[in-house]
Order: C-alpha cells, then structure tokens, then sequence
C-alpha cells in the first residue's frame, strides 16, 4: 500500500509520545499514513509552521489555539483542537534555596497536597519571587495563576516569566528564576542535575487537565476530512497502546532515542509510570495518573475544557468573559471528533461539555458509543466551573 | 516597492519618517554584524543586536523597537511573546505581520528561517524592505547552515569507511585499494550507498568483538 505522507510538528517532550507512537509502532502506517514528523525548536515556532501550513498538524500547548481564537499572540489563523493528546503531566519544582527553607519549614514535600504546598512555599518566600514557564499561552501559567489566587501565594510578589524547557535546569542552578512549572522530562531532568526539587504534579491543582492537543489548521480540517480521521484514529491508537502498563518500558525506550528527546530512558519512565524522583536526595513519590493518554475518554476534547481556558485568559487580559468563552469553545473539536472516531472503539460521552471540577470519584456517564468512566477532574480547592454559568 | 521611480523611493526611505528602529536578536557575533550591515545598506535604520537571552523580552522592550527579528530555531524565540500582549513589556504590541498584501512576505521569511514581530501599526511600505533585506541574508545564513550540514555528513561517512576497509584489512588481508572495491561492490550488487555497507560492516564487528 502505498503511505500518505503527512508533516506533523512536535516539541521533544514525554508528552509528544502519541505522535511518536503513532509513527514508530506502526499506528500511523495501519492507516495508510506516513508520518513525517519534525522537531520545533520552540513553540512559537510550532504555531507558526501550522500556521503557515509548514505542517498539517502539530503536537501543541491547549491553551495555544484558544489564546489564537482569542486574537491573543502574534498570530491569528484559526486552529482546531480535534483531540487532547495528553492529560495533565506537568510538574512544579522549586530551587535548592527554596528547597532548604521548606525543609527547615517542617515541610514534607508530599507532592500531592496544593494548598499545603501554597502556605508552605508562601512561607518560604523571601521577596518577590520569580517562576519559570515555557509560554505565555500554556496550562502551565493557567495552573500557577489558579493556584497563587486560591492559597497564600495571593499575597506573595511573583512574577512568571518564560523559559524555555531545557534551559530550566539551568536557570534554576543560576537563580535566574527561584522555582518553575514544566512539563516532564524536564522536571526531573532538573532533579537528576541537582538544581531543583518537585513541589507538585499539575494534576495536583486540577486532576484532570488537559496539556497538550493535536492542532489542524482549520481550513485544512474541511479540507481534508479524510486524511485528518486517518491521522486521529492512528494517534488514538497510539494513545491506548501508551496506556497500557506493559508498554512503559518500551515507550521510554523508544522516547530516549536520538532524534526523539535523546535523554536516558530511567528519567523519561517516571512520567510514564508516575513514579518520580522529587529530590536531588533521591526522596520518590507515587502519583497515579500523573500523565494520562487514554484513561477516561482523555482524548475528549470536551468544550468545557476549552471554555475554562478561555475564561481564564479573559480575565487576565482584559477581555468580556462571556464572549470569550463561547469563542474559545468552538475551538475544542467535540464534532470532529464524533464524526472521525465514530466505530473504532473510542468512548464517545452523549455530552460535549460537563461541569468542571465535579467529578471527584472515577463516575460512570451516558454514552453514545463505549462504556466511559470518568476519572476525576477536581480543582484543588474544590470550586468547580459550570459552563453554561 | 519596485514599482516606485526611484527618486520617490529614496523621498520614502530618508523623507518625513524617522528612522525605524530594529531590533536583531543573534547570539552569533559574525551573523549579528551581517545582518546589521544589510539592513544599513537598505535603508535609514537603527539597529541593535541582543546576545544574551536572560530577560531577552525586558532588554528588547528597553529599545521600543519597531521590528524585531530572530532565527526561527532560536529556542529562546518564546521569551519574546509576552511581547504580542498588551499588558507585555512593549507600549504597543507587536504581531507577527501577517494580514493583507502582506503574508506572502511572512511566509517567505518563515521559508527563509526568520520570525519578524512588528509593531502595530507600522506601515507594510515601511516593513517591506527591512524584511526582504532580512529573507535575503537569512537565505544565504540558511544555505551556509545546508553545506555545513553536509560537510560534516560527508566527514562521518569518510570515517565510516575508512573504518570499515581498516576492519576488511585486518580480516582478509587485502590492500587499502582492494578493501575499498569490496565495499563498492556489495554496495553496487545490494543497490546500496558505499557509505551504508561500511556502516552495517563496522556495526556487525562491533558486535561480534
């Protein structure tokens, strides 16, 4: 059979792993498709290769295309987010300084607790404090901000100020910034080189966060419905298989090779099975659900979600709540993925929108195709978003 | 712009605008003052260099540029988009200047390897000859990168080879010459690249050793 060649942008991150899947175990080939997938150096220039239609697709930050719906940013091309690749995976750290403080402090570095690790860290605090995060536009930023203004962190001086992943090691070491929130490996990568410490998980603040998206152009969605269903079913696929405990092994392998993150497997597994090495002392902690690729219809774009993002970023720039909202929901592809992953085993919820932050035990919901639990997708300080508030 | 008498063009460029000042972020110094010059022979300009990237979008802010260029694989390209807010460092925020006549021109320079961020309101007659000064020297930087790549392609698989004959040598006690037309050989009967067997050859002996 002859492959249909189909340029997709990632950045190296554990998190790109459904695309990479997709390519190297044979999901995008069972398709009809050939993957050609290429590294960005940054995330402004991933936006700017879909946008410019360098690639068709692209691995890519949720908040991104809801940011470009929003006019926010330097570019303004419409992008659809027709899946969620990725559920919460993200990590905030903080530097040795803070680190020895927080252990003076009593503080145990349970990697669980949000609001115990707010007061504690507010505690700590010496000043204004500068955290590190890879863009503007990120899950990342919108989980810091939530947690700041629902624990003593409030109060505190900070300043959020972009790094870019792999350079977070190092601006921690040189006291460029004083802690971070970063998606795996780059955490670790931070604890492995002694230059920091894990504080918490993302999903810690929000336990069912959507991180990264599979991003289309558009216009390119209508007009290639047929190569975009190929694309997502193969990706999907690539999604269950990540999610088997059984595949762990050989996806942090395949993940560390050269040409992929070209980082040792040991550091990229902890992600994969929520076993992390917090400290620089070797101090580990088990956090079920830490990245997620499948559990509970992950992949769902669920409108929601996207209004929740939207919400957020209006009311830090100066936007009207409402209409923002309803712009960046139409973002979230819940259509496209009805249509597209209709009869290949994909759990399909009868609604496109649920109340976020409800869910606070794994909860069975109607369904149009599949059985679905939902897992829970609680904020940590248990307020939750109605989106038809 | 080529449209234009050139009496017109040079009213244009050094008539009632004040010059336009561009900021160039390269950590290269060679590729800095390349740049700078080209942009200098197009037109009246200031332009400024940033090596550094600690605080790269505050140092940028404190020029109040009216273009901003950076190498499209520059990884520290995303400290500048606290840039395109409102609420950023910049009184007036840039975009990556994409509407009307002239996106061809922004996807020449994303072709080129170069992102521009402009400030808004800047007049596209005014952006034009910055950004096709800069497409063209990012063009020559991009083909320069190309046969550096290769050059250094080339080396590894010299050395490849060289390794395998060494190991066809020591094995089967033949000349440098003869060790050579066996590799081309077996790459001419698998249709295969010399460079290729010679690979497969030292990476079997590895494993047998």
């Amino acid at each position: 059979m002859k492959l249909t060649p189909i340029p997709v942008g990632f950045v190296p991150l554990v998190d790109a792993a459904p695309l990479i899947v997709a390519d190297q175990m044979g999901f995008a080939e069972s398709e009809g498709l050939a993957l050609d997938l290429r590294s960005a150096p940054s995330w402004s220039a991933l936006r700017d290769m879909v946008a410019f239609g360098r690639v068709d697709a692209a691995h890519m930050l949720a908040v991104v295309p809801v940011a470009m719906a929003l006019g926010l940013g330097g570019v303004t091309t419409q992008l659809s987010a027709v899946s969620v690749l990725s559920v919460n995976g993200t990590v905030i750290g903080v530097g040795r300084v803070l680190e020895a403080r927080l252990r003076e402090q009593g503080y145990t570095f349970d990697f669980h607790d949000a609001a115990a690790a707010g007061a504690a860290l507010a505690q700590a605090a010496r000043g204004a404090l500068v955290i590190g995060a890879p863009f503007p536009f990120s899950m990342h930023v919108e989980l810091l901000r939530y947690w700041f203004a629902a624990t003593p962190l409030a109060e505190a001086e900070i300043e959020i100020r972009t790094v870019p992943p792999p350079m977070m090691a190092q601006a921690l070491a040189e006291g460029e910034i004083d802690a971070f929130c970063v998606g795996e490996p780059w955490g670790s990568v931070a604890v492995e080189g002694g230059s920091g410490a894990l504080l918490l998980p993302g999903k810690a603040i929000w336990a069912f966060a959507p991180e990264k998206v599979l991003a289309v152009r558009t216009e390119w969605a209508e007009d290639e419905p047929q190569l975009l269903g190929r694309l997502m079913r193969a990706v999907w696929r690539a999604q269950r298989w990540l999610a088997a405990p059984d595949s762990h092994i050989a996806a942090a392998e395949l993940l560390s090779r050269k040409g992929w993150l070209d980082l040792p497997s040991d550091v990229i597994d902890r992600a994969l099975t929520g076993r992390l090495t917090v400290s620089p002392s070797g101090d580990q902690r088990h956090c079920p659900g830490f990245l997620d690729f499948h559990a509970g219809a992950a992949s769902f774009p669920w409108r929601s979600q996207a209004r929740w993002i939207a919400r957020q970023l209006a009311m830090r720039h100066g936007l009207d709540p409402a209409a923002a909202a309803d712009a960046g929901a139409k973002v979230f592809r819940t259509d496209l993925y009805r249509r597209h992953m209709a009869g290949v085993g994909a759990e399909l919820p009868s609604a496109s929108e649920k109340v976020e932050g409800a869910i606070l035990h794994p909860t069975a919901v109607p369904t149009q195709a599949g059985r679905l639990t939902l897992q829970p997708d609680s904020f940590f300080d248990r307020r939750v978003f109605d989106p038809s508030a | 712009m080529t449209a234009l008498p050139p009496q017109r063009r040079m009213l244009h460029l050094h008539g009632m605008d004040a010059p336009l000042t561009i900021v160039v972020v390269e950590q290269d110094r060679d590729r800095a003052l390349a740049i700078v010059d080209a942009l200098k022979d197009a037109g009246d300009c200031e332009v400024v260099v940033i090596g550094q990237s600690s605080g790269l979008a505050r140092r940028i802010a404190a020029h109040s540029p009216d273009v901003v260029l950076i190498d499209i694989e520059n990884p520290t390209r995303d400290m500048l988009e606290e840039l395109t807010l409102a609420s950023g460092p910049l009184e007036r925020p840039v975009a990556m200047f994409v509407s009307g006549a002239a996106s061809g021109l922004a996807r020449q320079a994303v072709e080129a390897g170069i992102s521009a961020y402009v400030v808004d309101g800047l007049r596209p007659e005014r952006l034009k000859p910055v950004l096709d000064t800069a497409i063209a020297r990012f063009q020559v930087f991009q083909q320069m990168r190309a046969e550096l790549t290769e050059t250094r392609r080339a080396l590894e698989e010299r050395k490849v080879i060289d390794r395998a004959k060494g190991l066809l040598i020591k094995a089967r006690g033949v000349t440098e010459d003869e060790a050579y037309a066996i590799l081309r050989k077996a790459a001419m009967d698998q249709g295969r690249r010399v460079a290729d067997v010679a690979e497969a050859l030292v990476t079997a002996a590895g494993l047998l050793s």
